[in-house]
């Protein structure tokens, strides 16, 4: 990796997820490549989920920051395969997220499996830290949050679920 | 070449479906039952759409590379197809979606029970397109199918949970199976571009996921405590829709139809 990619690795670091503004795109893990030419980049990015209305907003926000830092063209493009998973968040997003007050995505992969009013699982209230929590419902304010709730504290929550 | 129109015309019906039934689901925001229930559908309307785009880019981009074959066709005004051009400016009759996707919402239980049947459908059919020898149709098929286990979850759910809840939503349900499942035959039965991608990987094989469906079908259908159902029409892969179709592009094209190109 050279200076340039480095330094364009730590610009992205200031572009923010618009729906969860704590979380940059390196944070969400959904930066896959950058490609440098001179001034020429190209940022390869994959979605989130497939309507995430974000998507285009960040892809928008990544080309004007680049512009703005003097490089150009700047391109974006877009990596389907292999699919994005909360895996590729970083340990520093997680934390961001639970600061935040958003519990952050548990490693159970719950989304793989079919299995019908299945166990809830054991997801940290983000202010008390209580396990004594509830689904209310799998999907939240956006497509990446299912909504739940503190029994301790008596809060809702959002949690940034398995994908 | 022949090849090439039948993957266009398989990747539009993926699209249509996708596209369809998520318009159909997104005519709930706003009025869900409760507040939780009303974000879940919009947000499987949302996802539904999003794969939509993927298949419509996807379409679009085999279009442009080809070659006017038809110059009367009105995709074919020598401007570059797009997505949005594909949604909004097609008729009913190039529409390739399934019939399923297309029935109006009715109640609550009507629309979760129309969701599980699709669901259920595209859980089996990503499964297998995301192993398929075309690159794009497989990625996409990876990424949704992600989505695709949630939505399936939810509506199933859904359906034991009014199934076998009151008398009421019982004969609610029953009465939904009645009016959906004579149209889920159609899922199953190929179409003629079906048939031909098939043979070369192109397309998912779809007898073999039939079996699959119906046995997960039979599984929630026994703890919903709802009887089978069954019947057959079919024809809106091939064009030939029910009178909803023509109502519900009537809603949904209807800006760009009268002032195309607007953007805001
Ligand atoms: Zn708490």
């Amino acid at each position: 990796m050279n200076a340039t990619t480095d330094k364009i690795w730590s610009l992205l670091e200031e572009v923010t997820d618009p729906e969860v503004p704590v979380l940059s795109v390196i944070d969400l893990g959904i930066v896959r490549d950058v490609k440098v030419v001179d001034k020429a980049v190209e940022v390869v990015i994959t979605p989130t989920y497939s309507g995430c209305p974000a998507m285009d907003v960040i892809a928008m926000t990544i080309r004007m920051t680049l512009l703005q830092e003097g490089y150009g063209p700047v391109k974006v493009s877009t990596v389907l395969s292999p699919a994005w998973t909360t895996e590729w968040m970083t340990e520093r997003g997680k934390e961001k997220l639970r600061a935040f007050g958003i519990a952050p995505p548990t490693p159970l992969q719950q989304v793989c499996h079919t299995q019908l009013f299945h166990r809830d699982e054991a997801i940290a209230c983000p202010r008390c830290g209580s396990y004594h929590t509830r689904m209310i419902s799998e999907f939240g304010s956006t497509a990446c949050k299912a909504l739940y709730r503190c029994e301790d504290c008596r809060e809702p929550f959002d949690y940034f679920k398995c994908h | 070449m022949q090849t090439r129109q039948a993957l266009i015309d398989y990747t539009l019906h993926l699209a249509d479906n996708a596209l369809i039934l998520g318009h159909r689901n997104s005519e709930w925001t706003g009025h869900g039952p409760i507040l939780e229930q009303d974000i879940a559908l919009s947000n499987i309307a949302l996802d539904l759409i999003g794969q939509a785009r993927l298949f419509y880019q996807y379409a679009a981009l085999l279009i442009n590379k080809t070659p006017a074959a038809d110059p009367t066709s009105p995709l074919n005004h020598g401007t570059a197809v797009t997505e949005d051009s594909l949604a909004y400016l097609r008729d009913a009759w190039d529409f390739k979606n399934c019939l399923l996707c297309e029935q109006t919402n009715g109640d609550w239980g009507k629309t979760v029970l129309r969701q599980f049947y699709f669901s259920a459908y595209q859980f089996y059919l990503y499964g297998e397109m995301q192993k398929g020898k075309d690159a794009t149709l497989a990625a996409i098929a990876e990424k949704a199918l992600k989505e695709v286990t949630y939505h399936l979850r939810w509506s199933s759910e859904w359906v034991i949970r009014l199934g076998d809840g009151t008398a009421e939503s019982h004969a609610r349900m029953e009465k939904a199976v009645g009016e959906l499942s004579r149209l889920t035959a159609e899922l199953f039965l190929p179409a003629q571009y079906e048939r031909s991608l098939a043979e070369a990987g192109l397309a998912v094989d779809l007898l073999p996921l039939r079996s699959r469906w119906e046995q997960r079908v039979r599984e929630v259908f026994e703890m919903a405590t709802l009887s089978g159902g069954a019947g057959m029409l079919t024809g809106g892969k091939e064009g030939r829709h029910t009178e909803h179709l023509g109502y519900l592009l009537a809603e949904m094209q209807f800006l760009q139809r009268a002032y195309p190109g607007c953007e805001w």
